[in-house]
């Protein structure tokens, strides 16, 4: 490798400032003031900080709610994941087989990932709204009452169609580029070999698509778990009675409308090692592990 | 084992292009036939046809007695060996073996054995457990044969299985599947655009341009005859020089029938000959070397021994019946009349 030396100290330095200066400020800065505010607690009118230790966290893992949080975060994420990777898998697998305007679908299908989720949320919130929503209108002549803002399972659907809804086009792109990227003429050996269409798409396809699975299988968890704070802000607020309270509005919620900064700052911490974790798995499998 | 019968088979595309039409090749049981042509004169195709990979727009494809344009290419009872070896890289060379058996229901000791027979046969034993991107080129090359051994098919079909591996092992894999064909004795239809790895490899080759046959018979039937200027110039290397008849018109043996073609080896160096070449270039073969030049504004080349100086003028002699006419207008061979 080539490396250039600078004559001069301080430069290197200078160029480097603006991204060690962002970096600082609004990473490592927010996140060292998280893990210190995770250790204190706050009166009530915020006058006296005392050092508590790991009480915060205790308090967690003896909380109710936040192990509630913990589950509908699990559920949550799964099925956001199943659901917009199935359903990418299965548009990709559609536009792969097409021969004509391949390219005009895959346009189409990557928009939604242009809206913001918020609006996605307001959209799809639009979309089930009980009173002037369509889809309650149509569920409601097939028999079925939807409100999602009493039943805590019509709101965890409406959250994941709307979070899954967004992450469809991403997941479909990255499918797809997986898919035009396995030669035709393995699936035509396996289809002389004597292998239908379903059997080849599991024994030749899926496990060649396998590192694009595993990929998006990561990304999209970490989607559900810290992206979708905008989903579920415009839909649901986190209710009804924390049905769709996951753990990134938990903290966002007790701590901004709650005021609890200290808990707060431990859910934050939580999070944090989180996706330590999740990185952790990415760099080690993805980048390794998953090649055939 | 079957005999192949291609009965006036063509190709269509969606848009209306032809890319193969009226092809009518019978190939015997146990026959070599390597399909050689331009690349886009369709060979490929219609290999894909055969194969069912690609459907049919006109015309039958019979393997045996069975007219095989609605049957799946499972069904056909053919191997196909692919041109970049298509083998499944997350399966074993083993289980790249066995898994159009494994798909057919075959019981498991039968699959062993036969698994056994090919890579004996091939001699891929120690890699039976590696990935195929384990393997070198030439050792992918016998992986991509042996699971068409393993299926003992009707046929064999290759896709220009050759062209993937560099020279000096596509010469010995050249060999390797004449040899295994002898063997095996199994029906093949063979695709390539290397005239030479045709040559070499079929007991008739077809020479196919633009979608149709141009000619079809034995490797030396072909070189010594070729029917079209087509033929003459694709087949042989170097290639034969055509020339405009009337540029040369006042040679011995020559009619004005439009194009006339002489291979390389039949000019000689004559003080006296009839034709006098100007030298442009020459090319140094080692045994042999290829001169090239011009006479009458018409390019020619010879093939010389490779001792000696050359001169910048040469006069070079021919034999009368070494000539080959063609027609200017069709490029069909024309036979004198003498």
């Amino acid at each position: 490798m080539k490396r250039t030396l600078f004559r001069n100290q301080l430069l290197p330095w200078l160029l480097l400032a603006p991204q060690l200066i962002i970096t600082f400020v609004f990473f490592l800065w927010p996140a060292a003031q998280a893990v210190r505010q995770s250790f204190l607690r706050e009166d009530a009118f915020g006058t006296r900080t005392s050092f508590v230790g790991f009480d915060n966290f205790k308090a967690l893992w003896s909380s109710a709610e936040y192990m509630n949080s913990l589950q509908v975060t699990a559920v949550f994420a799964i099925s956001v994941t199943v659901l917009s990777m199935g359903l990418s898998l299965l548009l990709a697998i559609a536009v792969d087989r097409m021969i004509k305007s391949a390219r005009v679908y895959s346009t189409l299908l990557v928009w939604p990932y242009a809206v913001a989720p918020a609006v996605a949320g307001i959209l799809w919130w639009f979309i089930f709204n009980p009173t002037i929503g369509i889809m309650p209108y149509v569920l409601s002549q097939l028999g079925y009452n939807w409100n999602h803002i009493s039943d805590k399972g019509d709101a965890m659907t409406l959250v994941v169609i709307a979070s899954a809804w967004k992450q469809i086009s991403y997941n479909f792109l990255f499918f797809l580029a997986g898919l035009q990227a396995i030669p035709a003429s393995l699936r035509e050996a396996a289809a002389i070999d004597g292998a239908g269409p379903v059997r080849r798409f599991f024994d030749i396809t899926f496990p060649l698509l396998s590192p694009t699975t595993f990929f998006l299988l990561v990304v999209n968890i970490v989607y559900a778990m810290f992206d979708t704070f905008g989903v579920i802000d415009a839909t649901t607020e986190g209710g009804p009675a924390q049905a769709t309270n996951i753990l990134v509005y938990k903290v966002y919620f007790d701590g901004f409308v709650g005021q609890n900064l200290g808990s707060s700052a431990a859910q934050s911490v939580v999070l944090m090692m989180l996706v330590l974790v999740l990185t952790v798995i990415q760099f080690r499998y993805v980048e390794k592990k998953v090649e055939y | 084992m079957a005999s192949i019968t291609l009965d006036n088979l063509g190709k269509i595309y969606a848009g209306g292009t032809r890319a193969v039409g009226g092809v009518n090749i019978d190939i015997a049981d146990g026959e070599f036939i390597v399909l050689v042509g331009p690349s886009g004169c369709g060979k490929s195709t219609l290999l894909r046809m055969v194969a069912g990979l690609e459907a049919i727009s006109e015309g039958q494809v019979r393997i045996g007695d069975r007219v095989v344009n609605e049957t799946e290419p499972a069904d056909r009872d053919i191997a196909m060996v692919f041109q970049n070896y298509a083998l499944y890289p997350h399966m074993s060379v083993r289980q790249n073996l066995a898994y159009g058996l494994k798909n057919r229901g075959t019981p498991k000791a039968e699959i062993e054995r036969r698994v056994g027979i090919a890579s004996d046969i091939l001699q891929i034993g120690p890699f039976l457990d590696r990935k195929p991107r384990a393997l070198s080129g030439g050792q992918r090359q016998r992986v991509a044969m042996g699971r068409a051994i393993v299926r003992e098919p009707a046929a064999f079909l290759f896709d220009e299985p050759l062209s993937n591996l560099d020279a000096k092992l596509r010469v010995a894999m050249r060999l390797e599947i004449k040899e295994l064909q002898k063997r095996l004795r199994t029906t093949s239809l063979y695709v390539t655009h290397d005239q030479l790895e045709a040559m070499t490899l079929a007991d008739r080759l077809v020479v196919l341009n633009g979608g149709k046959v141009e000619q079809i018979g034995t490797p030396l039937e072909v070189y010594r005859r070729p029917a079209s200027a087509f033929v003459a110039g694709f087949i042989g290397s170097p290639a034969m020089n055509l020339i405009d008849s009337r540029a040369v018109a006042h040679l011995p043996g020559i009619t004005d029938a439009g194009l006339v073609g002489i291979r390389p080896e039949d000019l000689s160096v004559s003080p006296d000959g009839p034709i006098q070449m100007q030298v442009l270039a020459v090319e140094e073969l080692g045994a042999q070397r290829l001169v090239h030049g011009q006479t009458g504004g018409e390019r020619l080349t010879i093939t010389l021994p490779s001792d000696g100086p050359i001169a910048h003028d040469l006069r070079l002699s021919y034999q009368p019946q070494a000539l080959h006419l063609f027609d200017r207008e069709t490029g069909k061979r024309l036979d004198r009349a003498a």
